[in-house]
């Protein structure tokens, strides 16, 4: 077995792992999470098989790997759109529920809480 | 078996990683896990010689995403309750897991069938690099043969910010992203923030400078910049500048509007959009650089900033 089959068999069961999540977690923060680590799944897959294109002095494919580059960052633009939704949807009703029971919504919550404000 | 190990250890401490992230009880906690992760996928990005791809990985699929994710979970914390009561019972998770194993095992056995000798385009990629001038073959791909990628992707950032700027509160509109920050100014946050930025720029510009010939490129230079950015905001050594701002603006389509006239410049001289004319490559591969590099430090610093919170008002 060789660097590519191992990361390639990896790869495969992080998609596994990150689909599991998607369904299993009820929270949206962490099935954002999990879509993150279905994609690094499928970009490590990827990379396995351009690590297989190997030739000509060169360590991989090198479209593929161009191909990765993009990839990671629009990932990460979906991500921080999806995040920002979420933060948005909670500021308005204090509640990230994805669940289509209506429940009724809680009363006005209290500003919530700035933890990553330093100092203050 | 030792090179054997040298794979096998990092590739399963990565699953057993991914596997926290997914079943920790905390978010935050998952989060933080999901930082570990991206960093250890920088490792094996090494090892599948995608230093490229690993600088990436490390700048922003762990960084900025995972930074991304942390400070979410940290707000959303008081949410964490009522979700638990949400979670599925035992049956829809059983049936979760066997239908993600299919899907997992059914891919684990695409790649032990894949194709001997695979397929590659590397030849094609060496033999026409000489013209460009550029020797890193990956820069090649992205500023050459597969320019178009690159430019939709800056403008897909472009994208993600009006659509993250849309969020803002109507009173907000047009004001400064994110809180206003107040760290001690004799704390070690700040002072981290003085001494860490001027290095920080010179390792984000020589990373983008040595992107033509070697790994590295005008994305990770700038993620690496936006983040001194961030950390000189964190710190409340300066604010973020109000949205409405022209400058802002001016800076935030530059990049792509250079990208795109150099783009239909191709039209009238070499035949097609995005193609350089001969001899024209590597200047013309400069400019674009250049051009989208500032653009791009500001476009991912403003998505990590986030919607407007505050009127233009300091």
């Amino acid at each position: 077995m060789n660097a590519a089959t191992i990361f390639g068999l990896v790869a495969s069961a992080l998609v596994g792992v990150g689909l599991y999540g998607l369904v299993a977690n009820p929270q949206p923060l962490r099935k954002i999470l999990a879509f993150n680590v279905i994609g690094s799944g499928v970009f490590l897959l990827f990379g396995a098989i351009a690590r297989r294109g190997a030739a000509l002095g060169l360590g991989g494919d090198p479209v593929p790997q161009a191909l990765l580059i993009t990839g990671i960052v629009v990932a990460f633009s979906a991500t921080a759109l999806a995040v920002t939704v979420l933060l948005r949807l909670y500021e308005e009703t204090g509640r990230t529920t994805l669940s289509s029971d209506a429940a009724p919504p809680p009363p006005r919550p209290e500003p919530p809480p700035q933890p990553d404000r330093i100092g203050a | 078996m030792m090179p054997d190990a040298f794979y096998v250890v990092p590739a399963l401490l990565i699953l057993a990683l991914g596997v926290y992230t997914t079943v920790a009880r905390d978010t935050f906690a998952a989060t933080v896990g999901f930082i570990a992760y991206g960093l250890l996928l920088t490792v094996a990005w090494v090892q599948l010689q995608g230093v490229d791809i690993a600088l990436t990985e490390a700048a922003i699929g762990g960084g900025l995403t995972g930074l991304l994710l942390v400070r979410a979970s940290a707000k959303l914390r008081p949410t964490e309750g009522a979700a638990r009561a949400e979670r599925p019972g035992r049956p829809t998770r059983l049936l979760a897991a066997i239908m993600s194993g299919a899907v997992a095992a059914a891919l684990a056995l695409a790649v032990l069938a894949l194709p001997d000798p695979a397929p590659t385009l590397a030849p094609e990629a060496i033999a026409n690099i000489g013209p460009l001038g550029v020797g890193n073959p990956i820069t090649a791909v992205l500023l050459a043969y597969r320019a178009m990628d690159t430019l939709l992707e800056a403008i897909v950032l472009l994208f993600v910010l009006i659509g993250v700027w849309s969020l803002a509160p109507d009173r907000a509109w047009g004001g400064r992203p994110g809180p206003r920050y107040n760290a001690d100014p004799d704390g070690i946050l700040a002072f981290i923030a003085r001494v860490l930025p001027p290095i920080g720029i010179i390792v984000g510009v020589y990373i983008f400078w040595v992107g033509a010939d070697a790994p590295g490129g005008k994305f990770q230079g700038a993620t690496i910049i936006a983040a001194m950015w961030l950390l000189v905001m964190m710190a409340g050594l300066a604010d973020a500048p109000p949205i409405s701002r022209r400058l802002v603006r001016v800076l935030l389509v530059a990049g792509p509007v250079v990208f795109i006239a150099i783009g239909c410049a191709g039209v009238a001289t070499a035949g097609a959009f995005l193609a350089y004319p001969d001899g024209w490559a590597k200047p013309l591969i400069l400019v674009i650089e250049f051009a989208l590099m500032p653009s791009l430090a500001l476009t991912l610093g403003l998505i990590m900033a986030g919607a407007p919170e505050r009127t233009e008002a300091p």
